[in-house]
């Protein structure tokens, strides 16, 4: 039985394995390869997209749980918040290695949308999810202080 | 060899490059979004090809396209440490090209035109070597680029090459007001001999680019998921395969059954190897299936079968014997026999995983000709001759697309380019009928070995009656990298790994009488080079004693290690830099405390002063981290700091977070939940501090890392009067503990 979602604003059909996670239905039979694979268990926060909103592992999250909501991933980030967060990410040259950034931005993003003025307390929360090997945090904190500022305006 | 002879044109391309190329026309043309095409062909195909709209190779390092880019070739892998802007940065300077026309891709595998110089014939990243042996390459490269642009602007407009300028990507002649772009310029400056003899290279006086924080080129991709990685690569009919290996060390398949497994929807093949059993399948999903439903028998008579707590027991009784020597100065012998005072401390460390988020992974498409890999390859002709060896094919029909890689740490870097042969072995056993995309899982990447190796120090330190150290004996012991491979040859003397003691038998301090010793040990657990490689425990040994000893004849640390390198002006350097921005001395309110070190690795120069604050309950955490690093002439300074706030996360996940374990045999971890990591409420401000140098640049994506560890461990004990003899430290610290 196919599974029906909205993907980044497009209404989807996937007719695969409803136990197939989020991610690699999306990155493999729908091809959008920006969320990344990091630990497969919702430990690392590499696959973060959001279902309607909230930041959800892909990974962990089978396909049939999904069914008729709305996912977005890094590809189909819109907005001011995603502007400014994006924007906030190349200022402060965040990125090193850059495999868990999309998932990190898709983190702050949903803080920011919740939260426009977190404090590092909340950030270091919101972000405790999203393991960075090249343990870029003291930028991220940063990017996302300044994205909120941004988003204040 | 002659720095003319390094930079070969196109002309003198090997037939091997440019058959490479053809093989990856056909890829190029598959619409991966991946550069994968590579323009080496004769000069004068080239300039023909050229005049029709595409770029023109200006040498091995730097080509130009009609729309006015300028891509250097990176002969290095792009991990995040900042490279591919580094060196693109070094070019653009000597080209005087617009920081906005730079763009850089990974050179093709080709060990004459792109070795890593510190390695010698072979083209690779690691030791933080990749500025330092590209520096006087690439400026050449670039200033003979900006003088063939010169000279074919000169012929065009009929004016003396002397009276023509460039500036940010404009070749201009002020009398006559002609101006040209690169783009304009470059077909015919292809085909211009390159000036003989040395190009001048411009007065650092004069520099622009370097020395300023140039934005990184691949902050743009990073930061909306277009950036590619091995993971993202995806080819036509390409099927996913996953591989069991077994759970011991050493272990090899007796039988297996795949029924099961080949009963899985979506499972396409099973394959035997020679490190496991494959499973292929249309998607991830079904392979990872299938894997588990894979039934194998393993044959364990070679295996690994001591835990971890039996190695170290080994270790320890090892260490109450000499080994072999490191270093050898004054009389150790005669000097411990005058000592007032003898200290002695053992430390231990433990096995540790890379972790990088980027699991192993790479893409191999396999046909009768030739192959073809895609990896973040951070080895590339060792793998081009160990996917060779495994077809039976020449090194030169092995064409390696070297993309960006989600981190390494040395990980990508394996003499026996395990995952490299794994895809390649698996696409053999297939025939290639289909490009095979290899992934580890985390849980294959935490057990699977290459750790960063266990090792156990004994330190014995003579004091005369004056409080001066006298004499010093260090004994190391633990497993070697490069034992019993390829490596061995160049980098073990005398029975020495260089990686097991460096940082040990280099030690700066002005100590008269100084001994280090080495036992190199065997078990069946694959060991590997993991971010600052010997430093990562050497640092701590050395670093942590001298605080012990500095406590117990009642100096100050800082001023003990002033007193002991006065002879080595860099580490001065950095050590004072650190100490004045942090604060050393000020007061510090009740339960914060502070702890320094100091240590070069890579011939980079890093002192970082931790501040730990410590709770009533004995809990602790690091809240500052002040730096200062000498790297020589700082080429980006930004993106300095970036590597060192990267390397002192990197090393304090390893200085609270357990290592890897192992009980009859098999490693107990498995994932983030049992193998943590660092996350973001644990990382600590960080404060980099750059001391101004003339000298040649050096690396950082590495240096950063020593310190941390000894300096948090410091500041412990100058708090708690409490010693701390192993990594990780314990999350709480209190008498009582």
């Amino acid at each position: 039985m196919a599974t029906k979602f909205t993907l980044n604003g497009k209404a989807v059909s996937l007719d695969v394995d409803p136990d197939m996670p989020l991610l690699w239905a999306v990155r493999d039979e729908i091809g959008l390869t920006g969320s990344k694979f990091g630990c497969g268990a919702a430990q690392c926060g590499a696959c973060t997209m959001h279902v309607d909103g909230q930041p959800v592992r892909a990974c962990s999250t089978p396909l049939s749980a999904i069914e008729g909501q709305k996912v977005t991933t890094i590809e189909g980030l819109g907005g001011k918040v995603a502007q400014a967060v994006q924007a906030a990410w190349i200022k402060h040259e965040v990125a090193q290695c850059g495999y868990c950034q999309s998932g990190q931005i898709m983190s702050a993003v949903a803080l920011l949308t919740d939260n426009k003025k977190p404090n590092d307390a909340q950030i270091d929360e919101a972000m405790q999810g999203n393991i960075c090997r090249c343990a870029t945090y003291v930028r991220i904190r940063a990017a996302i202080h300044d994205a909120a500022k941004t988003v204040r305006a | 060899m002659t720095e003319q002879s390094k930079i070969k044109l196109p002309q003198e391309l090997p037939l091997a490059s440019r058959r490479g190329f053809l093989q990856g026309a056909g890829a190029a043309g598959l619409g991966l979004g991946l550069v994968v095409g590579f323009h080496w062909m004769p000069r004068n195909a080239m300039a023909q090809k050229a005049a029709a709209g595409t770029p023109a190779m200006m040498n091995a390092f730097i080509r130009i396209a009609p729309d006015n880019t300028v891509t250097v070739l990176s002969k290095h892998l792009e991990m995040g440490q900042g490279t591919y802007t580094g060196l693109a940065t070094i070019v653009a300077e000597e080209l005087d090209a617009d920081w906005k026309q730079m763009r850089t891709e990974g050179a093709p595998a080709d060990a004459k035109l792109y070795a890593n110089l510190a390695f010698g014939t072979i083209q690779g990243t690691g030791g933080s070597t990749a500025m330092a042996n590209s520096w006087d390459q690439l400026r050449k490269a670039g200033a003979t680029a900006r003088a063939m642009l010169v000279s074919a602007a000169a012929e065009q407009w009929k004016v003396p090459a002397k009276d023509i300028t460039v500036s940010k990507g404009v070749v201009s002649h002020a009398a006559t007001g002609k101006k040209a772009s690169f783009g304009q310029l470059a077909v015919k400056a292809a085909g211009i001999t390159p000036p003989a003899g040395d190009v001048p290279l411009k007065d650092p006086a004069k520099f622009t680019l370097i020395g300023k924080d140039v934005p990184r080129l691949d902050a743009r991709a990073k930061s909306n998921g277009t950036a590619q990685y091995s993971l993202d690569v995806k080819l036509p009919g390409m099927l996913t395969a996953l591989l069991q290996r077994a759970p011991l060390f050493g272990a090899k398949v007796k039988s297996f059954d795949a029924t099961k497994a080949k009963a899985v929807p979506g499972v396409v093949d099973v394959v035997q190897i020679s490190n496991g059993v494959a499973v292929l399948a249309k998607n991830f999903w079904a392979a990872k299936l299938g894997r588990e439903a894979l039934e194998i028998q393993w044959d364990d008579s070679a295996a690994e079968k001591r835990g971890t707590d039996e190695i170290l027991a080994e270790y320890k009784a090892l260490a109450k014997t000499p080994g072999l020597p490191a270093r050898k100065d004054g009389d150790v012998d005669a000097a411990f026999a005058k000592a007032a005072k003898i200290l002695e401390a053992t430390y231990d460390f433990p096995y540790l995983a890379h972790a990088p988020m980027e699991p192993l992974d790479c893409v191999v498409k396999l046909d009768a000709n030739g192959v073809e890999i895609w990896a973040g390859d951070q080895f590339q002709t060792i793998d081009q001759m160990n996917a060779a060896g495994v077809l039976g094919m020449k090194p030169e029909q092995v064409k390696i697309n070297t993309i960006y890689a989600g981190g390494s740490f040395g990980r990508r870097a394996t003499i026996q380019s395990d995952y490299i042969v794994e895809g390649v072995e698996i696409a053999k056993a297939i025939n290639g009928r289909a490009p095979v995309r290899l992934i580890w899982t985390r849980e294959d990447d935490i057990k699977g070995g290459r750790y960063r190796p266990m090792y156990h120090h004994v330190l014995k330190a003579g004091i005369d009656d004056k409080g001066e150290i006298i004499a010093w004996q260090h004994r190391i012991v633990g497993q070697s990298i490069v034992t019993g491979t390829p490596f061995e040859a160049f980098m073990v003397k005398d029975g020495i790994d260089h990686t097991s003691v460096e940082g040990a038998a280099n030690l700066p301090y002005a100590i008269p009488n100084m001994r280090v010793e080495l036992h190199t040990t065997k078990t069946g657990v694959p060991v590997l080079w993991w971010r600052s490689v010997g430093s990562t425990h050497t640092a701590f040994a050395t670093e942590v004693f001298l605080d012990e000893i500095a406590a117990e004849t009642k100096q100050d640390p800082l001023a003990l290690r002033r007193k002991l390198l006065t002879k080595h002006p860099r580490h001065l350097g950095v050590l004072n830099l650190a100490a004045e921005k942090a604060g050393w001395g000020k007061p510090l309110p009740a339960g914060r405390m502070r702890g320094i070190a100091v240590q070069e690795s890579f011939s980079s120069f890093v002192a970082e002063v931790a501040e730990v604050v410590l709770q009533p309950d004995g809990s602790w955490k690091v809240d500052r981290v002040v730096a200062a690093v000498d790297c020589g002439m700082p080429i980006n300074p930004n993106i300095i700091r970036a590597q060192v706030e990267s390397g002192i996360g990197y090393g304090l996940s390893a200085t609270i977070k357990p290592g890897i374990t192992m009980a009859k045999g098999e490693v107990e971890q498995s994932n983030f939940h049992d193998y943590e990591v660092l996350r973001i409420h644990e990382m600590p401000k960080v404060e980099v501090h750059i001391v101004p140098s003339k000298e040649k640049p050096t690396g950082i994506g590495e240096p950063g890392t020593p310190p941390v560890a000894p300096a948090v461990a410091n500041a412990l004990m100058s708090g708690t009067k409490m010693v701390f003899r192993a990594l990780p430290l314990p999350p709480t610290a209190t008498k009582s503990a």
